[in-house]
C-alpha cells in the first residue's frame, strides 16, 4: 500500500517534470527568438505550441546509429547514467509543504552525490564513442563539472550553517522563521557563487564549452543519435530544473510567498522556478562563451576563494551575534 | 534496537525512484527498437570527422593537466565533506568549533596557495 | 526484508568485486566499480549511517573514481601487456595460500565479539540525525585526528603538484 502511494507520487512528479522539460525547450526557442527579434517556432500548431511534441515523436522514430569503433556496453550505459542521476534527484525536492517523494535528512548531500554521478555519463560517452570530438568534449566537460562542483558545494555551506540542517524541507522552514524570510539577503555571496556554478554544472552558456559547436561539433554526444541523444537532452533539462529547484529552496524561500494562494500550494515554488529557468535563457541570449582557460581560472581562482570567504564571514558573524 | 535490524524507511522511496529511473530509460530504448528505422552502412557507422575518413588514434593520451585538476578536486571535495557536518553543529559547540575549522581551512589554503604559486591552477603554459 | 536487502547488497558487492578484478577492460571495471559503490552505500544505509552513505558516493564514486578514470586515459593502454607469473609454476602455491587465508578469516570472524556500546545509541542518533551526531563526535572528541586529516590533505596537494607539474626554467 505504501509502495503504491510512493509510485503514484513518483508518476505525478515525473509526468509534470517531463511536461515542463518539453515546454522548457519550446520556451527557450521562443524567448531567445523574441530577444533576437525573431518569432521562434511558429509552424506546428498555433504559435508552434505543438513543436516539442513533434520533436519528441521525431526523435523516437529516428535511426539509432551506433558507430562501429564504439565500445558497445559503455556506449549504451552512458546516456542511462546521465538520465538516472537527473531523474533520481527529483526524489528529494519538496514542491510544497509536506510533499516530497522522500523526505530524507541528507537531502542536499543526495543531490550532490547524484550530480557528481552525471560527470561519468559525460566522460564515458566521450570515451566510448571512440571519436576525437566526443573524447575531447567529454574530457573538457568532466574537468569543468568537477571544478565547479566544489564551488557549488562550498557555496551551500553558508545555507547549511544558517539552517542547521541538510533536509530540504527543514531548510525552507528555517528560512520562513529567519529574520529576512529568504537567505538571498544574508547569503548574497553564496547565492552569486551558486548561480555561476549552477550554469557551469548544467553545461549552459556561457559555460557550454563541452558542446562548443564551432570547435567540437556537438561535444561528448557527437556520435549519439535518436532516442539515445534524446536521453542526454532530457537529462540536461531535468538537471536545469533540479538546479533551479535547489536555488529556490536554499535561497528564495521554497514554497513560501508574500500571500497564500488558495488551492495552489505549489504556486510560489513554481513561479520562482520559472524565474530561474528564464534566467538561464536570458544568460544564453546575452553572454558569449568563455574560453577554456578562463573558465577554469574563474572556477578555481574566483569562485572557490569567494565561497570559502563566505563561510568564514558567516561563521564569524553568527558567532559574534550569537 | 541494534544496528542492522530495522529498515530506514525514509529511503524506500529513493530506492523505488532509482529503479523507476533505470526502468524508464531501459524501457524507452527497448520499445523504440521495434519502431525505429535501421539501415546501417559502413560510411554511416564511421566515427564523425567532418566527412574525412577518421585518422587513426582517437583516444590519444591527453595532457597531465586533467590529472592535476582531478587531484585538486579530490582534496577539496574531502574538505567540503568535512565542512558539511561542521556547518550543522558549529553553533552548538561554540567558538571552539569555529577556531578549529578556521585552522583546518587555513591548512587547506596553504596547499591552495602552493598550487597557485606553482601555477597548477593555470590552464595554458 | 532487512535480511533480504543485506544479503542482496553483500552478494552484489562481492560478485561485482570479483567481476571487476577479472574484467579485461579497465574502463568497464570502473563502470562496475561505480555500481559497487552504490551497493556499499546501501549497506551503510542499513546501518543507519546515512551521512556515510552519502560520503561513500560523493567521495569514492564522485571523486576518487574520476581520478582513476583520468589516470586510465592518461596511460591509454593500446595493447595488453602480458607478464609471466611472479613465481614460475606456482599455481598450486597460490591456491594453498588463498585457502589458508580463507580459513584464517573464517576463524577470525568466529572469535569476533561486540565491543562496549558507545555514547551514541540508535535512538540518540535518530533524534540528532546522523550527520549532526558525526559532527559532534568529530569536532569535540576526535578533533586531533581531524586536524591531522587536514595536514594529510595538504601533503596530498603538495605531492600531487610536485609530481605532475613540470618546473619551467627560471620559475
Amino acid at each position: 500500500m505504501e509502495l503504491l502511494w510512493i509510485l503514484v507520487k513518483i508518476l505525478i512528479v515525473f509526468g509534470v517534470v517531463m511536461l515542463h522539460v518539453a515546454y522548457a525547450t519550446y520556451f527557450e526557442r521562443k524567448v531567445i527568438g523574441h530577444m533576437q527579434v525573431r518569432m521562434g517556432p511558429m509552424r506546428v500548431g498555433p504559435h508552434g505550441l505543438l513543436q516539442p511534441i513533434a520533436d519528441g515523436i521525431k526523435l523516437f522514430f529516428k535511426e539509432d546509429v551506433i558507430p562501429t569503433p564504439a565500445d558497445k556496453q559503455v556506449f549504451y550505459a552512458a546516456p542511462l547514467i546521465c538520465l538516472i542521476s537527473a531523474v533520481s534527484s527529483l526524489a528529494v525536492i519538496p514542491f510544497f509543504e509536506g510533499f516530497a517523494i522522500a523526505n530524507i535528512n541528507i537531502g542536499l548531500l543526495y543531490i550532490f552525490a547524484l550530480s557528481s554521478l552525471a560527470s561519468y555519463g559525460v566522460v564515458l560517452s566521450g570515451w566510448s564513442s571512440n571519436s576525437k570530438y566526443a573524447f575531447l568534449g567529454g574530457l573538457r566537460s568532466s574537468a569543468q563539472v568537477i571544478s565547479y562542483e566544489i564551488a557549488m558545494g562550498l557555496s551551500l555551506v553558508g545555507v547549511m550553517m544558517m539552517a542547521g540542517s541538510l533536509n530540504l524541507t527543514d531548510i525552507v522552514h528555517a528560512q520562513m522563521s529567519s529574520s529576512f524570510k529568504i537567505y538571498l539577503i544574508p547569503q548574497f555571496l553564496g547565492f552569486f557563487v551558486f548561480v555561476v556554478a549552477m550554469l557551469a554544472e548544467t553545461n549552459r552558456t556561457p559555460f557550454d564549452l563541452p558542446e562548443a559547436e564551432t570547435e567540437l561539433v556537438a561535444g561528448y554526444f557527437t556520435e549519439y543519435s535518436g532516442m539515445r541523444f534524446a536521453l542526454f537532452f532530457l537529462a540536461e533539462y531535468i538537471g536545469m530544473i533540479i538546479m533551479s529547484c535547489i536555488g529556490v529552496i536554499c535561497f528564495l524561500g521554497g514554497w513560501s510567498g508574500p500571500f497564500h494562494v488558495p488551492g495552489l500550494p505549489f504556486f510560489w515554488f513554481v513561479i520562482k522556478v520559472y524565474l530561474f529557468i528564464f534566467f538561464y535563457y536570458w544568460v544564453r541570449a546575452t553572454l558569449p562563451r568563455y574560453r577554456y582557460d578562463q573558465l577554469m581560472a574563474l572556477g578555481w581562482k574566483v569562485l572557490i576563494p569567494l565561497a570559502l570567504f563566505n563561510i568564514v564571514l558567516t561563521g564569524t558573524i553568527k558567532s559574534i551575534s550569537g | 534496537m541494534t544496528p542492522g535490524t530495522f529498515l530506514p524507511s525514509d529511503y524506500l522511496p529513493i530506492m523505488v525512484m532509482l529503479i523507476f529511473a533505470t526502468g524508464f530509460g531501459v524501457v524507452t530504448l527497448w520499445v523504440g527498437r521495434y519502431f525505429r528505422l535501421r539501415r546501417p552502412y559502413a560510411e554511416k557507422l564511421e566515427a564523425y570527422e567532418s566527412g574525412n575518413p577518421p585518422s587513426p588514434p582517437p583516444r590519444f593520451r591527453f595532457s597531465i593537466k586533467f590529472y592535476l585538476i582531478a587531484i585538486l578536486f579530490v582534496v577539496f571535495d574531502v574538505e567540503a565533506i568535512f565542512l558539511y557536518p561542521w556547518a550543522l553543529v558549529y553553533d552548538k559547540i561554540g567558538i571552539f568549533a569555529v577556531v578549529e575549522m578556521f585552522l583546518f581551512i587555513f591548512l587547506l589554503l596553504v596547499g591552495y596557495a602552493y598550487a597557485w604559486r606553482k601555477e597548477a591552477l593555470e590552464w595554458e603554459k | 526484508m532487512v535480511q533480504f536487502l543485506f544479503f542482496y547488497f553483500a552478494i552484489a558487492v562481492i560478485g561485482l568485486g570479483i567481476t571487476i578484478v577479472n574484467s579485461r577492460n579497465p574502463v568497464h571495471g570502473v563502470l562496475l566499480m561505480l555500481v559497487l559503490f552504490f551497493h556499499m552505500a546501501g549497506l551503510y544505509l542499513l546501518l543507519n549511517a546515512e551521512f556515510l552513505a552519502a560520503v561513500q558516493v560523493i567521495v569514492y564514486a564522485g571523486a576518487i573514481l574520476v581520478l582513476y578514470l583520468f589516470v586510465l586515459f592518461l596511460v591509454t593502454l593500446r595493447e595488453e601487456v602480458r607478464i609471466s607469473p611472479f613465481i614460475e609454476k606456482g599455481y598450486w602455491m597460490g591456491f594453498v595460500i588463498a585457502i589458508a587465508m580463507f580459513i584464517t578469516f573464517i576463524k577470525g570472524i568466529q572469535n569476533f565479539t561486540l565491543g562496549e556500546h558507545g555514547a551514541y545509541t540508535i535512538e540518540k542518533i535518530g533524534q540528532l540525525t546522523h550527520t549532526k551526531a558525526m559532527g559532534e563526535a568529530i569536532y569535540t572528541t576526535y578533533i586531533l585526528p581531524f586536524e591531522v586529516a587536514g595536514l594529510i590533505l595538504l601533503v596530498a596537494v603538495v605531492g600531487g603538484i610536485a609530481l605532475a607539474k613540470r618546473e619551467r626554467k627560471g620559475a
